[in-house]
């Protein structure tokens, strides 16, 4: 059992990795739902290469590990002139894999707005664009919110493989730790404790917002209690 | 032009037998994950609230946790006290552990997506909750969670490259091996990914599968 | 649940030859669902042998009370007594504690209990479903409950769909088999929780022969049910319920035809209006 002397030497060491790692998190959130969006948006486009290259693109990222897909990033970019700094290819990598997640989940979101609705909004004379703007990405916004909620726990959890190329954050100073203190079991549970209180915060309000989508619209309108 | 075919020979040797073990490891550790996650949603289920808040406090901690860092726990945290895991054993612990915990959530629908009066024709001849869940739910429950089934395999595949950072001799880790030797790094780590989509491709097509034969009729 | 009362609450059976002690006994019961009380003191005797139906407005308690009867509902307040058992409680000292779970599952064995929506175990075989309680609760040798299986479901008139799955049937067929699962287990009380009720008009009657047969074989029955003739038909005793009391009850005859109370009368009046049938 470490003392609370050592506990107190590690703990502000601790907090700043752990901003480190929402750092890595928010910038590569950002990035999946930007590119996310791009990608589903050009999969849905009429030109077939374009298309398809998303989809093969989806396919790909969603059939290997991402510690696989930093690995080209980092370690094989460089071989064609593109080298980049631990933070910036973990972002990239990161951020590309949870795109294709993305993705997929706008497009169930739109799909998921029953076709009814579509045609309810042409009967009433809507343009697609409107229809799209009006009925459809509201509704969608709806299906779309808990997958995009638990897409960031996940990816606040997968942070930690950045820590495997070295990038700044809470697995890293654990390790950095553990090897000049050589106590991983104190460090590692303190890391995932820090890892706790980040994640499970996040993991109540996916909870509650799967609840509220479900009861549906008169739920959410209502007085909460 | 044969040194180059001899140096290729040579990857595919070791990352096959990497392969292996990412198979193996992913079978071990599906194995217990389903054994923990079936407990784990009985008991989830059950009427006692101890075992529904132990099941509660094992699943909200081992998903808000990174596989990384359980596995590190185990491996490095545990060696440290005493008990010295190899890395297979410690790699089919973690991914074990934390599969459990993201099962019983799998198989709680399952559960709860059966009919009330499944459980109560099972009652009414006399059975236990225990045998009602046993003979009657359970197997309903396994047939309508399939799908999940595989889909959580494809992800343990993908997770045990982790398995890595704690020298478990399979696929990444063999690879690393293979580029810390011969420098070349993007040959090596493009077959990499090659041999993860040969494994898991195969799975996604069979998980399609299954959900287009489940969502035909439930006794597909 | 675990009510604190004088045991007195339980009347001592009543040994005398004259009149045997009942196979029910039913005293106090209530049951509330939150704030809302359905059931508002019942009390009831069965006798063996007996054909009680139950009937009432939809709300009146009906199914409530049948699921009490084998603990499926749990009572908030009184007592069930079957052969002479407490059913899903026991006496501990001077108060009420529940029944463990392997006890009150062997008390349901010997009460049968037939669903209006069937519950059939659809991963199951016909006959697997018959076989499933004696193989696994009255651990009975497998090739012996086959037999007894395959036997009622001859009983039953569906000896043909021993290999098929309940999907496979209509509604009245698995409505026989579900009777057929209840009787392997060979309770001495069947309860009827509307039977019929799910079921096309045309394939009711198959149901009813069956259940009629087992009636004329001396089976104990409880029936909840809206067949207002069928229960005129087998019943010994009609009870009516309302907002959860007994309103009236006694024999066929007199319910159905000369009701004492207004609300039986009114009620008789909207069921049988819509059906052409001299009283």
């Amino acid at each position: 059992m470490p003392s609370w002397s050592l506990i107190a030497a590690w703990l502000p060491q601790l907090v700043v990795a752990a901003g480190g790692t929402l750092k890595l998190a928010v910038f590569s959130y950002v990035l999946g739902v930007v590119a996310g969006l791009l990608i589903a948006v050009a999969e849905m486009s009429e030109h077939r290469l374009l298309s398809s290259t998303c989809r093969v693109y989806i396919e790909f990222v969603r059939a290997t590990p991402i510690l696989t897909q930093l690995f080209l990033i980092y370690f094989v970019l460089p071989s064609v002139g593109i080298a980049l700094p631990e933070f910036t290819a973990a972002v990239i990598a990161l951020g590309l894999h949870y795109a294709a997640y993305m993705a997929e989940t706008y497009r169930s979101g739109i799909a998921g707005v029953p076709r009814g609705q579509r045609e309810a909004a042409q009967a009433i004379g809507m343009t697609r664009t409107e229809t799209l703007r009006y009925i459809v990405l509201p509704q969608s916004v709806r299906i779309i919110v808990p997958p995009m909620v638990n897409s960031a726990i996940s990816l606040l959890k997968d942070t930690s493989v950045a820590s495997l190329i070295a990038a700044p954050e809470l697995m890293l100073r654990a390790n950095d730790l553990t090897s000049e203190y050589y106590m991983p079991m104190p460090l590692y549970i303190l890391a995932g404790i820090f890892y706790f209180v980040m994640a499970y915060p996040l993991s109540l309000w996916a909870r509650r917002l799967e609840r509220l989508a479900r009861r549906g619209y008169g739920a959410v309108h209502s007085v909460s209690r | 032009m044969s040194a180059w075919w001899a140096q290729l020979s040579l990857f595919l040797g070791v990352l096959f037998n990497g392969a292996i073990m990412t198979a193996i490891v992913t079978a071990g550790s599906f194995i217990v994950s389903m054994v923990l996650g079936v407990v784990s949603a009985a008991c989830a289920t059950s009427r006692s609230p101890l075992l529904r808040a132990i099941s509660s406090v094992y699943v909200e901690v081992f998903r808000a946790v990174p596989i990384l860092t359980q596995l590190f726990i185990i491996y490095f945290g545990l060696g440290s006290i005493g008990i010295k895991l190899n890395p297979i054993p410690a790699a089919l612990a973690g991914f074990g552990l934390n599969g459990g915990a993201n099962l019983t959530e799998v198989f709680r629908g399952g559960i709860g997506a059966i009919d009330r009066g499944q459980t109560e024709a099972a009652l009414s001849i006399g059975m236990t909750p225990l045998m009602a869940l046993r003979y009657i739910v359970l197997p309903q429950a396994f047939r309508i969670v399939l799908p999940s089934l595989t889909n959580f395999a494809i992800g343990l595949l993908k997770d045990t490259s982790l398995a890595s950072a704690v020298a478990a001799p399979e696929l990444s880790f063999n690879a690393n091996a293979l580029v810390d030797r011969t420098f070349r790094s993007p040959e090596i780590y493009i077959l990499l990914a090659l041999f993860y989509l040969a494994m898991s491709l195969p799975l996604s097509a069979l998980a399609r599968n299954l959900e287009r034969r489940s969502s035909r009729g439930h006794r597909a | 649940m675990a009510a604190t009362g004088a045991p007195s609450l339980i009347p001592p059976p009543d040994s005398s030859p004259a009149s045997p002690a009942p196979l029910v006994r039913i005293r106090g019961l209530h049951k509330r669902f939150g704030p809302l009380e359905v059931l508002r003191g019942i009390d009831l005797d069965v006798q063996g042998g007996e054909k009680v139906s139950i009937i009432g407005p939809s709300g009146s308690g009906k199914t409530t009370l049948l699921r009490c009867i084998n603990y499926i509902g749990r009572p908030s307040e009184g007592h069930v007594t079957v052969s002479g058992s407490l059913i899903g409680e026991k006496l501990a000292g001077d108060h009420f504690v529940a029944l463990d779970d392997r006890s009150l599952a062997r008390q349901r064995a010997g009460i049968g209990m037939v669903f209006q929506r069937f519950n059939l175990f659809p991963h199951l075989t016909v006959l697997r479903n018959i076989e499933l309680g004696p193989v696994k609760v009255l651990k009975i040798a497998p090739a012996e409950a086959r037999e007894r299986s395959f036997g009622l479901l001859q009983k039953v008139g569906l000896a043909d769909k021993a290999a098929a799955y309940p999907e496979m049937l209509s509604g009245g067929q698995q409505q026989r088999v579900a009777i057929a699962r209840a009787l392997a287990m060979q309770p001495k009380l069947m309860l009827f929780d509307e039977a019929t009720s799910a079921l096309d008009p045309e394939l009711v009657g198959e149901v009813l022969a069956v259940i009629a047969q087992l009636a004329a074989e001396g089976m104990t029955m409880v029936l909840v049910t809206h067949e207002m003739q069928f229960a005129e038909d087998i019943s010994d005793r009609v009870i009516f319920m309302d907002h959860g009391k007994i309103v009236e009850q006694g024999p066929p005859d007199q319910i159905f035809h000369t009701p004492v109370h207004e609300r039986t009368r009114a009620f008789l009046r909207a069921v049988l209006d819509r059906r052409a049938k001299p009283l």
